[in-house]
């Protein structure tokens, strides 16, 4: 049993913290809240001059690190409600075309994402918004050796600065995944209109034609290597909310010690104090689920259970913590102004991407 | 980073699990009884006894501590994967009091020769120990104690109550902090840590039975109560600091994430077995096995500290609320669960699961009063592990 981080992970935590600390100023976040791609291209290269966009790529793909050091990584980001299509293409654009993609497929892509030179989003849900295999119902039809989609993905995120899409299709006998260029005759995009400000999208797909060499992994075998992927994108969205979660908890901190009344700092107060004790189990108890889930996944183990567990908790958690967070600031918080919201916000989405509290308890009961 | 048990540990684990499996007394594995409501059984203490000393004959009590004191120089997981093997066995015979506090605070404060004295009787199973804190008037405020300890020139002689004192009824020792000096401010500075030998005369011990209907705490008198000064841990005025670090011990003493853990199997199974569990039952059940593995963890993170020499504070206060706190939930669960017939004592024979559902429950009003109140341990966690500031 080891809680500590090793040398490496330390080393991309103050990373990240010093690069975001430096590059991703309040302003800055207001700015990508409001902007309508969230993505800043200038931005975006300097985290590949740090090799940022590399994380949890293999080495042989112009990668660097693994899972865990990605998981401390976007645990920073969370901290610092990092709105970009970094998660998007390095955690699902990237993880698939690793689980999924042949080796012209990976050196085609991979280094590419590390480089910072491609954003790949990954289209899974549809109308019903749900993160089940028989919700995927876009159809992809065999067409000599082409194939043709037709249908719509909802909730697809920053489906407008990703320069590819994998599609997760129905074939004949089950599910297949198409990697193609958000270009392609047929696509069409519209951002959804959201709270928080992440991006997300309707991507419609209206006669797109496929050829053989867009599909990624086995046919028909393609729910196999999105399974995977989303295990991993649970268990990295938790870390993200760790990251809310804990900044929401300092920045009360922050102003419970210095918020006057009656005489004495709030924080004094055993309604404020008890509020602030919850919400350290709720981020600690939260890192340590989080942790758990994502060492099993890094060292191949079966995680299916931890996972789960973490996503149920974590989401609970987040939540509280920012109840607790707007009640210690008290009216301050509740105004746009205030950069809380977006991490109130942000803590919701995550939430529910990928499965939302009740899919991941329905999955703990099954265990 | 790593979540699993080093193939040492397991191994320890295997080997614990199969001398429980021959040794625990059938029925309370039966009745899937945990350290919470073993009491309940009349048989209690002298199985309680007989398990400690077997455990000592083992050397398990004492696996953890340093090899001068009779140890094996093993890691803290050790002693808690002793504990969740003695849970998951639904066996007695850790006594929380002395192995689980009493110890650590001997190896931290104590003089070689207390050690030396004392160490041996814990190690064996052989001396029980009760703590006795608390008193009618004053309970988290320990820096009130009145209990006085009278400097004569061979001994201090104690007089007042103490109450609430778990296993006071048949324990061997008795950990006592009381008054030595009355004009100090601020008044912790005037407490004392003494031994004290349970069969010294002057001392009276009355049962209080608790709203669970079992006998687990008492009054304590002390009349005249003649303790030698070698007695005293810690040094004359030093009592305050000596209990602050012994409660940090006391607060990952038990192990209540796996007694909520294994309690709220036994429901599930129960569940399962009687198709009880509607939509609703099914999802709160999942949230409380996440919840679970949560406690798990964070008690695991302050035992993981103290192998590396840390000195936990505030994360064992975090720990042992959320878990005490989780067990009661467990406890509230069962009753839910098995709706009106919750309300069925053990001597009902339509009672489900021996009639452990209110047994469990009512016990588990305990659990966020017991070893510090959750209040308490919120404030410790606020101006302790989050720097907040104090007003008192």
């Amino acid at each position: 049993m080891d809680f500590a981080l090793n040398e490496q992970q330390e080393m991309m935590q103050a990373l990240a913290r010093d690069f975001l600390s430096d590059e991703y100023t309040d302003k800055v976040l207001k700015a990508m809240v409001e902007d309508e791609k969230g993505h800043a291209p200038e931005l975006w290269q300097k985290l590949a001059a740090v090799n940022l966009t590399g994380l949890a790529i293999p080495e042989e793909y112009g990668g660097v690190g693994d899972f865990l050091d990605l998981i401390v990584v976007l645990e920073e980001m969370g901290r610092a409600c990092f709105i970009s299509p970094f998660f998007t293409t390095v955690v699902l654009g990237a993880s698939t075309i690793i689980e999924a993609g042949n080796e012209e497929q990976k050196q085609q892509y991979l280094p590419s994402i590390a480089e910072g030179k491609s954003i790949i989003t990954l289209a899974v849900t549809e109308s019903s918004g749900s993160y089940a295999p028989d919700a995927i119902s876009l159809k992809a039809e065999q067409n000599g050796n082409d194939y043709i989609l037709n249908g719509t993905k909802l909730f697809v995120p920053d489906a407008m600065t990703a320069d590819h899409i994998i599609c997760v299709a129905r074939t004949k006998e089950g599910i297949t995944l198409f990697l193609l260029d958000i270009n392609t005759d047929g696509i069409s995009v519209t951002p959804l209109k959201t709270v928080s400000g992440d991006k997300q999208c309707e991507v419609a797909f209206t006669n797109v034609k496929a050829a053989a060499d867009n599909i990624l992994g086995e046919v028909d075998k393609g729910w196999e290597y999105i399974e995977k992927v989303l295990q991993k994108a649970n268990v990295a969205r938790c870390a993200e909310s760790v990251g809310l979660s804990q900044q929401a908890l300092n920045m009360s901190l922050d102003y419970a010690k210095e918020r006057i009344a009656f005489g004495h700092p709030i924080g004094a107060f055993q309604s404020i104090q008890h509020r602030c004790a919850d919400m350290l189990i709720d981020v600690d108890g939260s890192r340590f689920v989080t942790y758990q889930a994502a060492w099993r996944i890094n060292e191949g183990m079966p995680a299916e259970k931890e996972a789960a567990i973490a996503k149920a908790w974590v989401s609970r958690a987040s939540q509280r913590v920012m109840d607790s967070a707007h009640q210690v600031h008290g009216a301050i918080g509740f105004t746009e102004d205030h950069i809380l919201h977006y991490y109130t916000k942000k803590a919701r989405f995550n939430e529910f991407s990928f499965g939302d509290v009740s899919f991941h308890l329905e999955k703990i009961s099954k265990q | 980073m790593d979540f699993v048990f080093s193939p040492e540990e397991e191994a320890f684990r295997q080997e614990v699990a199969a001398f429980l499996d021959k040794e625990v007394p059938q029925i309370y594995r039966e009745k899937k009884l945990t350290f919470f409501d073993m009491s309940s059984q009349e048989d209690w203490i002298k199985v309680h006894r007989s398990m400690a000393e077997k455990l000592g004959e083992n050397g398990w009590i004492s696996a953890h501590w340093p090899r001068e004191y009779g140890g094996q120089d093993k890691s803290p997981f050790h002693r808690l994967i002793l504990r969740e093997e003695l849970t998951r066995y639904h066996s007695p015979g850790y006594d929380s009091i002395g192995a689980g506090i009493v110890a650590p605070a001997l190896l931290l404060k104590g003089s070689d020769e207390q050690k030396k004295k004392h160490l041996p009787g814990i190690a064996s199973g052989k001396e029980i120990w009760c703590e006795t804190l608390s008193e009618p008037g004053h309970g988290s405020d320990l820096a009130s104690i009145e209990v006085f300890a009278k400097e004569e020139t061979d001994c201090f002689v104690v007089n007042g109550q103490k109450i609430w004192t778990t296993n006071g009824h048949f324990a061997d020792w008795n950990a006592l902090l009381a008054r030595t000096d009355r004009e100090v401010e601020p008044k912790h500075r005037g407490l004392t840590f003494f031994m004290v030998d349970m069969k010294t005369p002057g001392i009276t011990v009355n049962p209080i039975i608790n709203i669970a209907e079992h006998h687990d705490f008492n009054e304590v008198f002390f009349d005249d109560v003649r303790i030698p000064k070698e007695n005293i841990v810690g040094g004359l005025n030093q009592g305050f600091y000596v209990v602050m670090s012994l409660l940090d011990y006391e607060r990952t003493s038990d192990t209540a994430y796996a007694f909520a853990d294994v309690y709220l199997k036994d429901l599930a199974e129960y569940a399962r077995k009687n198709d009880l569990l509607t939509p609703v039952l099914e999802s709160q059940m999942a949230q409380l096995v996440a919840d679970c593995e949560v406690a798990r963890l964070l008690h695991y993170y302050v035992t993981w500290m103290q192998s590396q020499n840390k000195v936990p504070n505030c994360e064992s206060a975090m720990s042992k609320m959320y878990s005490f706190e989780l067990h009661r939930r467990v406890a509230e669960f069962g009753m839910d669960l098995l709706g009106q017939y919750s309300q069925l004592t053990e001597t009902s024979p339509l009672a489900p699961m021996y009639g452990r559902i209110p047994s469990c429950y009512y016990r588990s009003f305990g659990y966020s009063l017991e070893q510090g109140t959750s209040e308490i341990d919120r404030d410790v966690i606020a101006q302790r592990g989050l720097g907040l500031p104090r007003l008192r």
